[in-house]
């Protein structure tokens, strides 16, 4: 009897986790590894070609126009995740001690940051395309209004301004996220040690920065790596606001659009290399996993346990 | 004496502390109202023709005038776009719940050789982006013959949502108490008969976590439609938004019009489940 109970809960265990299991084997695990075999690869089209070690990786890297483009792309994604470090995470963090205080209408002032973050990026990159408009824009026509009419600007068509307008673009987007994060660690510091601090000092900015920042560190750990983590993923805004190409001439090309054109070709050119995509993701891949770890070690050891 | 005396010196703290509270509510203001005055832009803007729209970019409009909306849902396929939004988004669901509790049941009730490997197992999905496996998932769909197919859509939503599904379920099972199963078992129930009329009931507040946290994403998704579904009539709402976007270019009220169907209907959902819409969102970064 025992033995028989075994093996009849062996198999309910069994399928119970079997098609789970498998599910992610399939779609998850098994397309991860194999992109790391694809990039080894010379492909035609969809047919793999012969065994070509490292020429992929060295093409991308190294061999002009490949170089320029990879180092271009990369730049810009350097340049939004530190502006959205500043934009959407600073701002967060200030946002988030506000509503800390619970004034009245925090509730509401809470629904209202976190709104935009339940659109998609499509809905949202559309919108901003639309107001940037340089002629029936929200913007310029209300600077236009304003009598500030020589500020107005085609925001989206010259390089000096496209990638600043995707990253605002973003910051309106996604900023409700860090700053219910934070929040979330602000109400975790217990009132004893709020009240201590408040016993010796009636600055804001010393109680913000000698007590608040350090305590929510857990907070900040994850924030800055979901973003260092979706900065390095960008794809769908400036899909929707510059196109896949990144224009106006590349100003706003990004590793995402990069490798996606690489891949898949773009409507100009139908030319895709499966090998040169396979190699730029796993560099990507390489990248964003080496550093989203080293910042997490980083952050981790100046978590403070409450 | 002693009260009267706390209360004079604490005068000039109370001052300071109502201007900087004014100051911090003037902030919220502020922000709530850049938060808030885009998307009411562009309620406005799909009740206003063109030229409206040109020349007073934030007057009220006139809210009878349906035009926009009549030529959408007459000349386009954005009701189409809809329900293959929610054919897609709501098998994923079914899929992602019902394997997420079946996983996460099995991990958290029992012991067995490999279960803690299986979960590292799991959890490793969390934190891979999908995204830079496009090529081989593009020819792995191919080689299934489901490129163009929203089981393709489906089935990459059901392996990406799994791992935080499995995470959250697991670790809310965890903490149920035993009594109630041990009582069932004594009395005879098979396994199967004590997870569905006595667990399952317990573990629907972590089913509603793990789906608001999943549903997003999926609904929001524009990647995977992108490179899988080429058929007009099988795209998605974020997908179908692009090929309408195009098509309309230059018709602003039929444009603000799209995009505020496309997002009414997550708009109204949030407010109404804003509380659970929050905590979902956040909960994979609150520990």
């Amino acid at each position: 009897m025992p033995q028989l109970r075994l093996t009849g809960r062996g198999l309910w265990i069994t399928a119970l986790i079997v098609p789970p299991l498998a599910f992610v084997a399939l779609f998850v695990v098994y397309p991860i590894i194999s992109a790391f075999a694809y990039a080894f690869f010379d492909w035609n089209g969809l047919l793999r070609g012969e065994f070509v070690g490292l020429d992929n990786f060295h093409t991308v890297l190294f061999v002009e126009p490949y170089a320029s483009w990879t180092r271009n792309a990369f730049s810009h994604n350097i340049i939004v995740f530190f502006a959205l470090m500043v934009l959407q995470n600073g701002l967060g963090f200030f946002l988030a001690y506000a509503l800390w205080r619970e004034l009245p209408g925090a509730r509401f002032h809470r629904i209202a940051v976190f709104l935009p973050v339940v659109l998609s990026t499509i809905i949202v990159g559309y919108l901003f395309k639309l107001f940037l408009h340089p002629l029936f824009g929200v913007v310029n026509i209300s600077l236009r209004g304003m009598g500030l009419g020589e500020l107005a600007q085609p925001w989206l068509g010259q390089s000096s301004t496209a990638l600043w307008a995707l990253i605002a673009a973003n910051a309106w987007h996604m900023v409700g996220f860090p700053t219910l994060v934070f929040l979330a660690g602000m109400q975790r510091i217990p009132t004893e040690m709020l009240d201590a601090v408040r016993m010796e000092t009636r600055s804001e900015w010393v109680k913000i920065t000698k007590i608040v920042w350090p305590l929510v560190a857990p907070s900040a750990t994850v924030v800055f790596v979901l973003l260092f983590v979706g900065a390095f993923n960008w794809f769908e805004l400036p899909y929707v606001m510059a196109g896949l190409d990144g224009s106006p001439f590349g100003s706003t090309d990004v590793l995402g659009l990069y490798f996606y054109r690489t891949a898949f070709g773009n409507v100009s050119s139908g030319q895709q290399d499966f090998g040169l995509g396979s190699a730029l993701a796993v560099l990507i891949f390489l990248f964003i996993a080496v550093i989203a770890g080293l910042i997490t070690v980083r952050l981790r050891a100046r978590e403070i346990q409450l | 004496m002693s009260t009267v005396t706390t209360t004079y010196s604490d005068r000039p703290g109370l001052i300071a502390t109502l201007g900087r509270d004014g100051l911090i509510q003037i902030i919220l203001i502020a922000n709530t109202f850049i938060m808030l005055a885009p998307i009411v832009i562009m309620i406005f803007s799909a009740f206003k023709t063109t030229p409206q729209i040109f020349a007073s970019p934030f007057g009220i409009p006139d809210f009878t005038n349906l035009v926009n909306f009549s030529r959408i849902w007459t000349q386009t396929n954005f009701l189409q776009y809809l329900i293959n939004s929610f054919v897609v988004t709501g098998a994923s669901m079914a899929l992602i719940l019902t394997l997420g509790t079946m996983a996460a049941y099995a991990l958290a009730r029992y012991e067995f050789f490999g279960a803690g490997f299986i979960l590292m197992f799991f959890i490793a999905g969390l934190t891979l982006p999908l995204k830079l496996a496009i090529i081989p998932l593009f020819m792995l769909m191919r080689d299934l013959g489901i490129l163009n197919n929203q089981l393709s859509l489906i089935f990459v939503y059901t392996a990406m949502g799994l791992p935080t599904t499995i995470f959250i379920m697991t670790g809310f099972i965890r903490t149920l108490p035993n009594e109630l199963e041990d009582a069932a078992r004594m009395d005879g129930a098979s396994e199967a008969r004590i997870m569905w009329s006595i667990m399952l009931p317990l573990v629907r507040p972590a089913m509603v976590i793990a789906g608001i946290q999943n549903v997003v994403p999926i609904w929001n998704d524009f990647f995977f439609p992108l490179v899988f579904i080429q058929n007009d009539r099988l795209k998605t709402l974020p997908q179908g938004l692009t090929t309408f976007m195009g098509e309309y270019s230059t018709d602003y009220g039929v444009l603000y019009a799209g995009l505020t169907l496309s997002a009414l209907p997550i708009i109204i959902i949030y407010i109404v489940l804003s509380r659970q819409f929050i905590s979902g969102m956040t909960s994979g970064a609150i520990k």
